[in-house]
């Protein structure tokens, strides 16, 4: 048809302050960094070494021991999210989205709270609460006489990975509340009352209906949580330092990265290795977002309202 | 001076503006936020009575972000004048980037003896990047009240001290000992490096260990351990998921009667008890009465130049002060519990200062073992040490295997170990 | 009797709701309560209220005396509107681009903008700061509001070309017909109805721009430009056991981002049922 269009500057004209400033401001500084990974510091001097930090963090079994730790612990820390966080926030979207239901909007507002605090207060807040000594959550379990369910959760090699990320979940349920919120909402009254005229209500309207025309906002969702999930650092670093403890047993990557890359305590910063922690964690999340645009994204069926 | 002005605005070591166009501004860096008050209230004034002209703005940074912080600063080179040093490796790197100045042919380095500077100095000695600020001493702080209540004494031997513990124990109305493992720091510095020198005897064995002569397998090495797994017993209820400030403040509140210390807890505590019952402290225990005692008097802090600094000549003037007396006196009295390294004597006012450096005549002192080179390489001694010594007291981790997973990493990267 | 089954299932869904607010507001409860208690009082029972004994405002005294706070604010304040606005415009120009027109290199361009969500931007801090020092901005706002715009626009790209991907061909075929430009159908006709989802990227955008403490830290320290987190920052480092300053310095820092979330959240309700065209 229209082979030779003429240039459609209006298209350069959108992208071009969101890729100006974001490239150079973000993507440069950023790829300087993992440039790094490519070289090493011998004698004082930067040589190129090409791949042989990625030689030694896959190869030597103490840095390769850590790593495959971070990865699995993130691993877990990521499921307990899709497991937990994601169906409570479809959940409670879809019962906030029911139409004349009272008082939505404080529940809506009041829901979203934990999720604009900052990850200080978060951990501050949630040591305080799981403190054995304080005696928050001891006091009111002994109150409902489940005392003997109380451990200290945090500080055991057990149970510590799970609360951070039950904590986590807390935070963070009300970003998918909000986005699969505004799907539903988006779901035109004419295809509710289409389904209502056919008999159908209620939960299968909901599993029938609904929930296949927010599958989109669904996988948008679970991406973010991957890749939110895969760059989680904050969160532990408050409330577990960055050694990660007990014993490791919270060490994510980017628990271990930031020690890496920037050094702790007598550790000095490593920026060759943290590069190469981060090159790799980049390529794991580069692949599961190419995975959900590309296999994922592109099958999704789309509903233009 | 336009020019240095200018280059001191370009540098962001200025409040821009602020300065009146005389008027020199040096800012200090450092991970001291704790001290904050102390800095703007008595030593700047200080220090600005006796040099017009130069004006001082105290900049911390919180002490776990520290090292990142100031590292990125100094390699983009927006760094301030001054530079609060830790001891050994991590200021040892940045004086061999060339982001510490030499400062050698400081007049006020003759007020320190060579074991002062020698967390400062290149390895061969001939060079110090740092003018030392303080030391600080373990040992344990107990709540005299209490025992006076119980009818106890502070202890001497290893014997007593449990002894004490059982009888504070079995008495009940106090936790025996205020420590967590949450943090694991708390499990290797007020632990494992507190009574640790006593096993290990001092700079004998720290020494050894750095010649390749003592292994971390060795019994003396071992037996810190050994001890620091018989606490669990002493500990509070759930104290895994005790972090560091939960055991100042059992210690403050009166809830626990002997807290293992560092002497920084004395500014910190005595505000914060408010004279509700008093306190004393004794040295790590020793094995038989009348052995010799060890004690960790670790250099901690000092204060370096910023070699881009476009005030070097007025920084210079206050890093003589802070090598003086008079700071000394002042340092050491507006923060007690952090030891002057000046070899001019230092009086103090607060007596629960006084008792832990009366520890000094009577004790041999070292520093903390895993300082002085052997955290160079991966993995890192001193953060394995902090994992150690929290599996060891949860009982994670028996003595042995601890140990042996320390020799184990230490002789995958350094020679001397293997 | 018809009328009996959606009474109960909206009892039930209420009592869901109200427990589940019920655990989202109360650790927030648990440190507001506090920060207005006295040291002793704290620990020994931290779930009362304060009474006439425990109360005591020693916290905010020792908080509010370490700096001015109302220029935190200010500080910080400006820093989030600005990026907020910037992100908004440009991650909405962009992603009208990449949803609305095929052109070669669309998904690439596409994925490009989706990195900035995969690597974390503090790894590029050394790059930026001297980025900054060679420009002269080192202890400006504006350092700070270049970097949370770079920061912001991925996800705003990402999730707005999502959702501008829902808006009608048809609509915007009968604006070309009229004879728009394509800037004003941008404008005038997708910018409105995906206002739901502006509004979801507002939240989304503020909260971590509001909440940083380590660009402040390392871009700008000066007293001049120092961001509220900053400022409460002092109160809250490995050392400190003044919990009475602590849990201050956090009720001061939810305080404003709650207020402004209050704002948003208006503007976020009105723009999801304006939006939701049926």
């Amino acid at each position: 048809m229209s082979a030779r269009r003429p240039f459609r500057w209006h298209i350069v004209v959108f992208l071009a302050p969101a890729v100006l400033i974001y490239t150079a401001i973000m993507i440069l500084p950023l790829f300087g960094t993992l440039n790094l990974s490519l070289m090493a510091r011998e004698g004082g001097e930067r040589v190129f070494v090409g791949l042989r930090n990625f030689g030694v963090l896959f190869g030597d079994p103490r840095w390769s021991a850590s790593f495959w730790n971070a990865l699995g612990n993130n691993a877990w820390f990521f499921l307990v999210h899709m497991l937990v966080q994601n169906p409570i926030g479809v959940a409670l979207a879809a019962l906030l989205s029911s139409p004349r239901l009272r008082m939505a909007a404080f529940y809506r507002t009041a829901i979203f709270i934990p999720t604009i605090l900052s990850f200080v207060v978060v951990g501050f807040v949630w040591k305080l609460i799981l403190s054995p000594i304080w005696g928050i959550a001891p006091g009111m379990l002994d109150a409902v006489g489940l005392r003997w369910l109380f451990a200290p959760w945090l500080g055991r090699e057990e149970t510590a990975l799970t609360t951070l990320a039950l904590i986590s979940v807390w935070q963070f349920v009300g970003i998918p509340m909000m986005l699969i919120y505004a799907a539903l909402l988006s779901i035109p009254d004419e295809v509710i009352e289409a389904a209502e005229m056919d008999g159908i209500t209620g939960w299968s309207q909901f599993w029938k209906i609904k929930l296949p025309l927010i599958l989109p906002a669904i996988g948008i969702i679970s991406v973010l949580t991957f890749v939110g999930n895969f760059n989680a650092f904050d969160l532990i670093y408050v409330s577990q330092g960055a050694l990660a403890g007990p014993n490791g047993a919270t060490d994510i990557l980017g628990t271990f990265l930031y020690r890496t890359f920037f050094g702790f305590q007598l550790q000095l910063g490593d920026p060759h290795m943290g590069a190469t922690i981060a090159t790799a964690m980049f390529g794991i999340i580069l692949v599961g977002v190419c995975l959900y645009l590309f296999a994922i994204q592109t099958r999704l069926r789309r509903y233009q309202f | 001076m336009t020019r240095t002005l200018t280059l001191a605005l370009l540098a962001g070591t200025t409040l821009g503006g602020m300065a009146a166009a005389q008027d020199v501004t040096l800012t200090i860096e450092s991970w001291r936020n704790d001290d904050l008050t102390i800095w703007q209230s008595q030593i700047i004034p200080a220090f600005e009575a006796a040099h017009p002209g130069i004006k001082v703005n105290f900049a911390p940074t919180a002490p776990a972000e520290y090292n990142a912080v100031l590292n990125s600063k100094l390699d983009a080179g927006s760094a301030g004048d001054l530079i609060t040093c830790r001891p050994f490796d991590a200021s040892l790197e940045l004086y061999n980037k060339g982001q510490l100045a030499d400062l050698t042919d400081l007049a006020a380095m003759a007020n320190f003896s060579d074991v002062a500077k020698s967390a400062w100095q290149t390895d061969d000695g001939a060079t110090t990047f740092c003018v030392p600020m303080a030391s600080v001493i373990h040992g344990f702080i107990y709540n005299r009240t209490a025992f006076e209540e119980l009818g106890l004494e502070p202890p001497e031997t290893v014997d007593e001290f449990y002894a004490v513990l059982d009888a504070i124990r079995e008495e009940g109305s106090y936790i025996p000992m205020a420590m967590g493992t949450a943090d694991q720091w708390e499990a290797a510095t007020m632990g494992y490096q507190n009574i640790g020198p006593n096993y290990w005897k001092g700079e004998d064995g720290r020494r050894a260990l750095i010649d390749g002569e003592a292994s971390l397998t060795d019994e003396a090495w071992v037996k810190p351990f050994r001890q620091l797994a018989r606490w669990r017993d002493y500990l509070g209820d759930g104290f895994e998921a005790q972090t560091y400030p939960d055991s100042q403040n059992l210690f403050t509140l009166g809830r626990a009667a002997i807290y293992p210390a560092g002497s920084w807890e004395i500014g910190v505590f005595t505000p914060q008890i408010e004279g509700a019952f008093e306190m004393g402290a004794f040295p790590p225990p020793v094995a038989a009465a009348g052995d010799t005692c060890y004690i960790s008097d670790h250099t901690d802090i000092a204060l370096g130049l910023n070699p881009a600094s476009p005030n070097a000549d007025a920084a210079r003037t206050f890093l003589e002060w802070v090598g003086s007396a008079e700071f000394a006196t002042l340092y050491a009295n507006a923060l007690p519990g952090f030891f002057s390294l000046n070899s001019a004597a230092v009086e103090m006012e607060d007596p629960l200062a006084q008792e832990f450096v009366s520890w000094r005549e009577r004790c041999e002192p070292t520093i903390r073992s895993t300082y002085q080179i052997l955290s160079r390489g991966t993995p890192n001694l001193e953060n394995e040490t902090w994992t150690a010594s929290a599996n060891v007291i949860t009982g994670a981790e028996t003595p042995e295997d601890a140990a042996a997973r320390l020799q184990e990493g230490l002789e995958s990267w350094y020679q001397p170990a293997q | 009797m018809a009328a009996r089954r959606p009474l109960a299932r909206s009892i039930a869904a209420h009592a869901v709701l109200i427990l589940y607010t019920l655990i989202a507001l109360f650790p927030v409860f648990v440190i507001v309560i506090n920060s207005f208690k006295s040291r002793r009082a704290i620990f020994a029972e931290p779930l009362a209220l304060p009474t006439a004994d425990s109360f005591d405002l020693v916290g905010y005294r020792t908080v509010l005396a370490q700096g001015d706070f109302v220029l935190y604010f200010q500080n910080s304040m400006i820093v989030t509107l600005v990026s907020l606005f910037l992100v908004l415009l440009f991650g909405a120009m962009a992603a009208f681009a990449l949803s609305e027109y095929r052109f070669r290199g669309n998904s690439l361009v596409g994925l490009y903008l989706a990195l900035g969500i995969m690597i974390p931007i503090r790894l590029g801090t050394v790059a930026i700061l001297q980025l900054m020092v060679a420009s002269g901005l080192v202890n400006t706002l504006t350092a700070l509001i270049l970097v949370y715009t770079a920061q912001g626009l991925p996800l705003a790209v990402f999730i707005l070309s999502e959702f501008m991907r829902g808006v009608s061909d048809d609509l915007k075929n009968a604006g070309r017909i009229d004879g728009l430009s394509e800037y004003r159908i941008f404008f005038r006709l997708v910018l409105p109805l995906v206002r739901p989802a502006m509004a979801t990227v507002a939240v989304f955008t503020m909260i971590p721009i509001w909440n940083d403490l380590w660009f402040p830290l390392i871009l700008a320290p000066s007293e001049a430009t120092k961001t509220l987190t900053l400022g409460s920052q002092v109160f809250i480092g490995q050392f400190v056991t003044n919990w009475n300053a602590v849990l201050a310095a956090l009720s001061l820092a939810i305080l404003p981002v709650l207020v402004l979330y209050l704002i948003f959240s208006r503007q976020l309700i009105r723009g999801i049922t304006a939006g939701a065209v049926k």
